[in-house]
């Protein structure tokens, strides 16, 4: 007898999840001041695999501030794109980290970091067709069954486009989330890089997405390059104050979703905690704008 | 060849290559976009070590860093998504490097920095209080056959240079080396509560704490320290185990029935 695939669009939406506020991501050089001054921030998110050490100061604080806030568990290392199988030590280990922490959410990448033996520590593209498709949504399926819960699947940032892609991404995404349950991590910094990347209508692209799916909504900054034609090339760094045109698509798409759980990222070129701070309130104001 | 494949030996690739199917949607060359996720890999990579080897760095500077860090990643690229277990063989890399052979004491001070690391991120282990040690160590009828456990984020390091001094002397950017590294040093490396902290320790006691570590009882562990070092002093390594928490565990060895 077949086992039907469980529906976790229901245990998501019934899941408590993360509150619908403004978070940020949790620095290691915030611990201590998190810590004193227990500053109004709706969550704090950090990277799994910077946790996946024995003991220390890491766990520690984080320990510390769990007890205060509610926690995203974002992944950079899975490689759910990746043409090989999943690492099962890697989900050990995430089952291990969320059995401690017990993270109002977990989420991982649309893109592969692995090959082989090799770790290559950046989200890479993916070709968009029928193969890469079905093993996404294996590897999705797999990573729901493991964790026993549904994750967030964050729409990438890229450079490059591949010629055997017969799938718009929007479309690949969208299918994604139908047929595995999983939920959107609407990244609105990585929509727009990749929409000026690749000359898209970023607007267009949110609205080709299922956007009763977004859990969590992303926000960061990008740097801007040039590619060979002098066109800009915009490079989801993480290292820059959120842009007004991301703002803008921000509270465009607030409009349509209400209220979402939405990050501020900044990974290089950490500030001071104030002006992430400034940053969250911001986003917060937003929020407040659509609240029901 | 799949497209991961291709796409990941050109990242490694030591010449700039482009993998094929690739374009850009307004016609740009794809190289030059492709250049962007290259310089992701290495330059993320390139700072982790970085981060990870500041005293290195400092040492030869940060041009030749980067340019000795760019080659062991392509040599030796992470096989883990683990970024802080990344680069442990760095120090071993250094060894072979000819061009870094000018600074003979460069991998031990790589090896040094890499047992900093490892003792931050180790599990966490009650240690015993002092009171309770010093009380275990007196009251004890068979001294000897003592086995003593320690921290899991303690380790040690011999070396004929001295690395502890040259370490020390290079905490800051502006670090004016007048010291004299051409003299054989020890360290001990652990972590007291949440601090990581490095001493300096005669060879003696090197032997002494390995030994301790590999389950042997005090009294052997006191002999092959002294047959290393005729000045080993038991009660000033002890006191600096005990003084750091570095002891978790005191128990008698059992006897092996006859």
């Amino acid at each position: 007898m077949m086992t039907p695939t469980p529906d976790y669009t229901i245990s998501l939406a019934q899941a408590p999840g993360l509150p619908l506020r403004a978070g940020l991501g949790l620095k290691t050089e915030h611990f201590t001041q998190v810590l004193e001054t227990c500053p109004d921030i709706g969550f704090f998110e950090v990277h799994a695999e910077n946790y996946m050490v024995a003991g220390g100061p890491f766990h520690h604080y984080l320990g510390l501030i769990r007890a205060q806030y509610p926690l995203s568990l974002h992944g950079v290392g899975l490689s759910i794109g990746g043409e090989g199988p999943l690492d099962r030590e890697h989900l050990a280990r995430l089952v291990t980290l969320i059995e401690r922490y017990q993270p109002q959410s977990f989420s991982e990448h649309l893109a592969w970091s692995s090959h082989g033996p090799v770790f290559l520590n950046d989200l890479l593209p993916l070709a968009y067709d029928a193969s890469t498709l079905s093993r996404v949504c294996d590897h999705v399926d797999q990573v729901q069954s493991t964790l026993k819960r549904p994750m967030l699947l964050e729409n990438p940032s890229t450079y490059l486009q591949f010629q055997r892609s017969t799938l718009d991404e929007t479309d690949f995404i969208g299918e994604i989330i139908r047929r595995t349950g999983c939920g959107l991590l609407l990244d609105i910094n990585n929509v727009y890089v990749s929409c000026i990347n690749h000359q898209r209508d970023p607007l267009a692209y949110i609205n080709a997405l299922p956007l009763r799916a977004v859990g969590e909504i992303h926000l960061a900054g990008f740097a801007e390059d040039t590619d060979s034609l002098g066109d800009r090339l915009l490079i989801d760094d993480h290292g820059a104050p959120i842009d007004n045109a991301v703002w803008q698509l921000y509270e465009q798409v607030l409009t349509r979703t209400g209220p979402v759980a939405t990050l501020i990222e900044r990974d290089n070129h950490v500030p001071a905690f104030s002006v992430l701070q400034a940053e969250a309130r911001q986003a917060q104001w937003y929020l407040s704008q659509v609240a029901r | 060849m799949s497209i991961q494949h291709e796409f990941a030996q050109a990242l490694l690739a030591p010449d700039a290559v482009c993998p094929e199917g690739v374009f850009s949607s307004n016609g740009a060359d794809p190289a030059s976009r492709f250049a962007v996720y290259r310089n992701n890999v290495h330059s993320s990579l390139n700072d982790g070590l970085a981060a990870a080897y500041p005293v290195v760095r400092r040492l030869v500077g940060d041009e030749f860093f980067h340019a000795m860090a760019g080659l062991y990643v392509q040599a030796y690229p992470p096989t883990t998504p683990l970024i802080s277990e990344y680069g442990s063989s760095l120090a071993d890399f250094i060894q072979g490097f000819e061009p870094a052979s000018s600074v003979p004491y460069l991998a031990d001070i790589a090896r040094l920095e890499r047992l900093r690391v490892r003792a931050y991120h180790a599990a966490d282990r009650q240690a015993l209080d002092q009171p309770s040690v010093l009380q275990q160590l007196q009251g004890a009828e068979q001294l000897g056959h003592l086995r003593v456990q320690l921290h899991p984020s303690l380790a040690t390091l011999n070396s004929p240079y001295a690395i502890v001094a040259v370490w020390a002397a290079h905490q800051t950017e502006d670090a004016i080396a007048t010291l004299n590294p051409w003299h054989a040093q020890g360290a001990l490396v652990l972590r007291q509560g949440l601090a990581v902290k490095v001493f300096a320790i005669d060879s003696g006691s090197v032997i002494f704490i390995n030994r301790l570590k590999q389950g042997a009882g005090l009294e052997a562990a006191v002999a092959n320290a002294l047959e290393a070092s005729a000045e080993f002093d038991l009660h000033q390594c002890l006191k600096l185990l005990i003084s750091h928490d570095a002891i978790t565990h005191l128990h008698l060895e059992r006897k092996v029935s006859p």
